[in-house]
């Protein structure tokens, strides 16, 4: 059990939900939700494509570089969204990090 | 943080007029037995027997009820949830029903293999509550010799079970000073979060005011190591900080304001708007042995008492911080004014203010008496 470090995010950050975080369907209230220990946020569509893409295998630039062709947009503005919202994830320990 | 990501809540304020929104959080309290003795315990003055308690059958229908109402999070806790043999069995029902569970325990009654059970029947998330940041003060604090070893081992088996882990701290006037050695344990123990909450003066911690009530230097002081600390700690450790509010200028939002987004559940099936509401002798509380818990959440008069603005008195209902408050917290306004409808003697408005002031200080002040510890519930499951 040493201390863990807080790590920087970058294009080559590879990324996926922690455990004891996840994305459910929240009929109730017609949106979906990310819940985490005391947290419950809810997403919009980008922002659940987004969590979805994190699969812990493609880095952020890989899954920039898809969605530049699917939504025919500049992947430089996409992934600098992409690294601001993984690394506000990140500060709340709710993501996995390998860089 | 991000334009693509809020808040989830759906409650409106409409001038006066409330659309009752659905409840997120349930707190369930599957038992009051416990082997601590905590002298600023949570529990109500009178514990619910083991006989009186919820059945399997009937918490995992509580459970599935909560779930269709919308609520999200599940709190599984007590006295000592751990208590319950079925906790395993509970645990699994509540996670197929979707819930995201979190267990609130002191670790004592937990084993390795036990919380690997747990942690195969879907457990999310384990909250471990610290009374001090060494065994000695741990274990005068919670009245229990060696829970202080047994929580490290519990931390350990957590760590190694995979499940995520919160350390949560109660701070008070005799380990406030040592709540950097607390945070310190729980990076150690690789906890993701750590929950800093300052004793709330309800029940049994009434009794131990002279020994628990911190200083405002105290107060002060933490609140400058907390702001400190969460830069230091950013991405590594998040700290949720409950301040001491008998030193704050306004009010805490008491449960997020009354029946608006938790649920609490007694041992013996009573349902709560919040953990202390017996305390208010005015209210009738349903329990799910007679109503369904959608009808006591929209229709029941107590989950009414207190929603909107009707309930307050003119200064709050004409006051601009109503919608950021909620008029903050009924049981402390029976308990200070004899009054479950005053403002709030937190409030630097309320003209209870000044004195409630002089007594947490003088209270803080005081050389801290022995504890007058939490009666232990001991019948056998």
């Amino acid at each position: 059990m040493s201390e863990p470090s807080a790590v920087t995010v970058t294009s080559q950050t590879i990324a996926k939900l922690a455990r004891g975080v996840r994305l459910r369907e929240d009929p109730v209230r017609g949106q979906t939700v990310l819940l985490a220990p005391e947290r419950a946020l809810a997403l919009d569509e980008i922002a659940v494509m987004i969590v979805n893409a994190l699969d812990g295998e493609r880095t952020l630039d890989a899954i920039a570089a898809e969605f530049s062709v699917r939504f025919e947009a500049p992947k430089d503005q996409i992934l600098s969204d992409m690294i601001a919202f993984v690394d506000e994830f990140s500060k709340r320990r709710m993501l996995e990090l390998k860089s | 943080m991000n334009e693509h990501v809020s808040i989830a809540r759906t409650s409106e304020w409409n001038g006066g007029r409330v659309r009752i929104p659905a409840p997120i959080a349930l707190l369930a309290e599957l038992t009051h037995r416990c082997p601590l003795a905590c002298p600023y315990c949570s529990n109500p003055l009178e514990l619910d027997g083991v006989k009186s308690e919820l059945t399997t059958e009937e918490w995992i229908s509580v459970f599935q009820q909560a779930a269709a109402l919308g609520v999200l999070h599940l709190h599984l806790s007590g006295g000592e949830p751990a208590a319950r043999r079925d906790l395993v069995e509970l645990t699994i029902a509540a996670a197929k029903a979707g819930l995201y569970t979190n267990l609130i325990t002191s670790g004592i009654g937990l084993t390795e293999k036990r919380i690997a059970e747990l942690s195969d029947a879907g457990l999310d998330h384990l909250q471990l509550s610290i009374q001090g940041s060494t065994p000695a003060l741990a274990d005068k604090v919670g009245g229990y010799k060696g829970g202080y070893a047994r929580k490290i081992a519990v931390a350990e088996w957590t760590h190694a079970a995979g499940i995520p882990l919160t350390v949560n701290a109660v701070c008070h006037k005799q380990n406030m000073d040592q709540i950097g050695d607390m945070l310190d344990l729980a990076v150690t123990l690789d906890a993701r979060r750590i929950e800093i909450a300052t004793v709330q003066f309800h029940g049994w911690a009434e009794r131990n005011r002279k020994a628990l009530m911190p200083t405002k230097e105290q107060v002060l002081r933490t609140n400058t190591f907390v702001d400190e600390a969460r830069k230091r700690l950013e991405g590594i450790i998040v700290i949720d900080y409950v301040p001491a509010d008998h030193h704050s200028t306004y009010p805490k939002a008491c449960m997020g304001g009354w029946g608006r987004t938790g649920i609490n559940v007694t041992p013996s099936g009573k349902v709560l708007p919040c953990h202390a509401a017996e305390s208010i002798p005015s209210l009738n509380f349903q329990t799910i042995r007679d109503m369904s818990l959608e009808d006591i959440w929209y229709d029941s008069d107590a989950f009414n008492a207190y929603r909107g603005d009707s309930w307050m008195p003119d200064l709050c209902r004409s006051c601009d911080r109503k919608a950021i408050d909620m008029g903050g917290c009924r049981c402390q306004a029976m308990a200070l004014a004899g009054d479950a409808s005053a403002t709030d003697p937190v409030c630097i408005r309320s003209p209870m203010r000044q004195l409630l002031v002089e007594q947490a200080d003088a209270d803080s002040r005081a050389e801290p008496p022995e504890f007058v510890y939490r009666g232990r519930s001991i019948e056998a499951d």
